[in-house]
């Protein structure tokens, strides 16, 4: 998608103003706002009452220790886990309780913390299902390969390259996914996840596993990716040091609670977010 | 040429015809199993459920006759009207998409993410349900279907295969019927429209993605329950196929539910996710199984079409587990 194209989204809120980030970047109105999320898997509470929103083309970032619920609030957020308790506004709308396709056809697209890719089909056709509701063509045309269906391919193929070639991933176009290595797979993964020009891509763990190299192409890919598409991002990790470079905000969770909220700067003087980490005792 | 040689090949020709029907059984059978991972034992009812259909549409049977007479004391049994057979197909579908349609609804939709033997079992429950539909539906006598394809030996291939004989008096060609040549031909077609479907459309491509990781297809945007309808639907269209052929063949009759059973040594020798591993299966054990009745009936008697499929399906498993064309499950440890 090009800048033009992605400002005829219409942004809903446009009460709250943008801010601008320390490397000059504007960030725009709030995207999503989750108000009061709770969710429980039997008596387990594993997201406790949680508050925040995303501002369109910032990257948000979810960190916390292991167990903190950071995946289930992703899950949450692509629709895959529904919360019992508070409500998910998305561009401007309360989302109801909805099927995870649906919510990717709303526009969030997301990756998986152990690659879910189609290990069967080359790393062309994977990226190629990224965008499957960007065709339209009905399923007779589509099925006897009428004239719109083609066309249709063919577009759809162009912005499929065009990814490809952003992400250098030229080499590996017809190659089976089984075949790669795990950081090329993340790297397709990702790259399946941006063909759907989503209006936030969420990124569970994208350099879980990596060796260092690696790690800093996919930050790199990252940046890059906001910086050329504007994409509104979420991505949850670990590893603190990449994510205070990274991310314009940051929300910190401990045992499914929010303890901090704010710049990395601000998170990383909290008294809160240092004891987490360092580990002091919780009674 | 000697007499056994060129009787040999003729039981290896005949072998191929008969294969490909047991193909066609076999093709709708991987269509499931590689999209959802179910083994669907309803599969060879579908079949037959489809050339009931075919019939009682083609005759204007009244459904459900028997059922209403016996309740009501009435006697009626055909609308008095025959429907065309290029009119009966397209509604034989519409009834087989209605099915596909409505065991997503009733069945599947509550068996998500359970284990595999219990949508196998779900599917066995399929299977005599549907069977005992289509007996109270359309009768359990045995009916002829006729879709206009021709019957009996074919001439032209007799002659033109006369000079294979190589000056042996007693070979007049090889005798073929040529509705097992119409199969052949259907199989080749429905096999090409098959892949083409699967390899360059986009519901084509969504059906690989979601053979391949459920997950991954709802967050790119798949809908699991519309590919289930539609693996179905093909599944079912292709059990109408299949029915067709074997109904012109041996007359609609309930056996031809038992012959889904033979397709279980095609899926093993083919391996259970390979579209073409249906075919060349199905042709393996055709033409196997009439040249082993060939050679080996003098010595071991007849009827050995009965248990030689399954026999060399017993060789597969011992030596090659996943099939010719399967994919080999390697485990890491």
């Amino acid at each position: 998608m090009t800048v033009e194209q992605r400002e005829q989204v219409p942004m809903l809120d446009t009460q709250t103003e943008g801010y601008v980030t320390a490397d000059g970047r504007q960030i725009g109105g709030v995207v999503m706002e989750l108000k009061n999320i709770t969710l429980r898997f039997g008596g387990v509470v594993a997201i406790k009452d949680i508050s925040f929103d995303i501002r369109h083309g910032e990257i948000r970032a979810i960190i916390g220790p292991n167990g903190a619920g950071k995946s289930s609030m992703l899950n949450v957020i692509s629709g895959f886990y529904n919360p019992q308790e508070g409500e998910l506004i998305y561009k401007g709308y309360k989302r109801p309780q909805m099927r995870p396709y649906k919510v990717s056809r709303m526009g969030i697209a997301r990756t998986f913390q152990n690659i879910a890719l189609f290990e069967g089909m080359s790393v062309l056709d994977n990226i190629m299902t990224g965008r499957m509701h960007h065709m339209k063509a009905g399923f007779l045309s589509q099925a006897f390969w009428w004239g719109a269906a083609a066309r249709e391919e063919a577009e759809n193929r162009e912005a499929v390259e065009k990814i490809i070639d952003f992400l250098e991933i030229q080499a590996i176009r017809k190659t089976p996914v089984s075949r790669l290595p795990y950081g090329l797979k993340k790297r397709v993964e990702l790259a399946r996840a941006l063909a759907a020009e989503p209006q936030i891509l969420l990124l569970d763990e994208p350099m879980a596993g990596m060796n260092v190299e690696e790690k800093e192409d996919m930050s790199r890919f990252i940046l890059d990716v906001n910086d050329e598409f504007g994409t509104t991002t979420v991505l949850i990790e670990h590893d603190m040091g990449v994510v205070m470079d990274l991310s314009d905000r940051v929300v910190v969770m401990d045992y499914g609670k929010k303890i901090g909220d704010g710049t990395p700067e601000e998170v990383m003087n909290n008294q809160d977010v240092i004891d987490a980490y360092l580990g002091v005792s919780h009674d | 040429m000697s007499d056994t040689v060129l009787f040999a090949f003729e039981a290896a020709i005949n072998g191929l015809t008969v294969g490909i029907m047991y193909s066609l059984v076999a093709l709708g059978f991987v269509l499931i199993f590689k999209a959802s991972g179910i083994f669907n034992f309803a599969q060879g009812v579908m079949a037959l459920f489809a050339a009931l259909t075919l019939v009682g549409l083609q005759e204007g049977a009244i459904p459900f006759a028997h059922l209403i007479n016996a309740t009501f004391g009435t006697s009626i049994h055909h609308f008095g009207f025959n429907i065309p057979t290029l009119i009966a197909i397209p509604l034989t579908i519409a009834v087989m998409v209605g099915f596909a349609w409505l065991v997503e609804r009733i069945v599947l939709k509550h068996l998500v993410n359970q284990e595999p033997i219990i949508l196998f079992m779900a599917t066995i429950g399929l299977a005599y349900f549907l069977e005992g539909l289509g007996d109270i539906m359309w009768g359990a006598e045995v009916k002829r279907l006729d879709v206009g394809l021709p019957q009996g030996g074919n001439i032209w291939f007799e002659e033109n295969t006369q000079w294979l004989g190589f000056g042996n008096e007693n070979f007049y060609g090889f005798y073929i019927d040529t509705l097992n040549l119409y199969a052949l031909v259907i199989a080749a077609i429905l096999v090409t429209a098959l892949v083409i479907f699967s390899q360059y459309t986009k519901q084509g491509r969504a059906l690989r993605a979601v053979a391949d990781d459920h997950q991954a297809a709802l967050s790119v945007g798949i809908s699991l329950r519309f590919i289930w309808v539609l693996t179905w639907s093909i599944a079912g269209i292709v059990a109408l196929v299949a029915g067709i052929m074997w109904g012109s063949k041996s007359g609609v009759q309930f056996s031809l539910s038992l012959i889904a059973l033979k397709a279980l040594p095609v899926l093993i020798l083919g391996g259970f996710t390979s579209i073409p591993g249906a075919i060349v299966g199905g042709l393996l054990i055709g033409v196997g199984e009439k040249l082993f009745d060939f050679f080996m009936q003098p010595i071991i008697g007849g009827a050995t079409e009965n248990w030689f499929a399954y026999m060399l399906a017993l060789a597969f498993l011992l030596f090659r587990p996943q099939g010719l064309f399967g994919e080999k499950i390697i485990e890491r440890v």
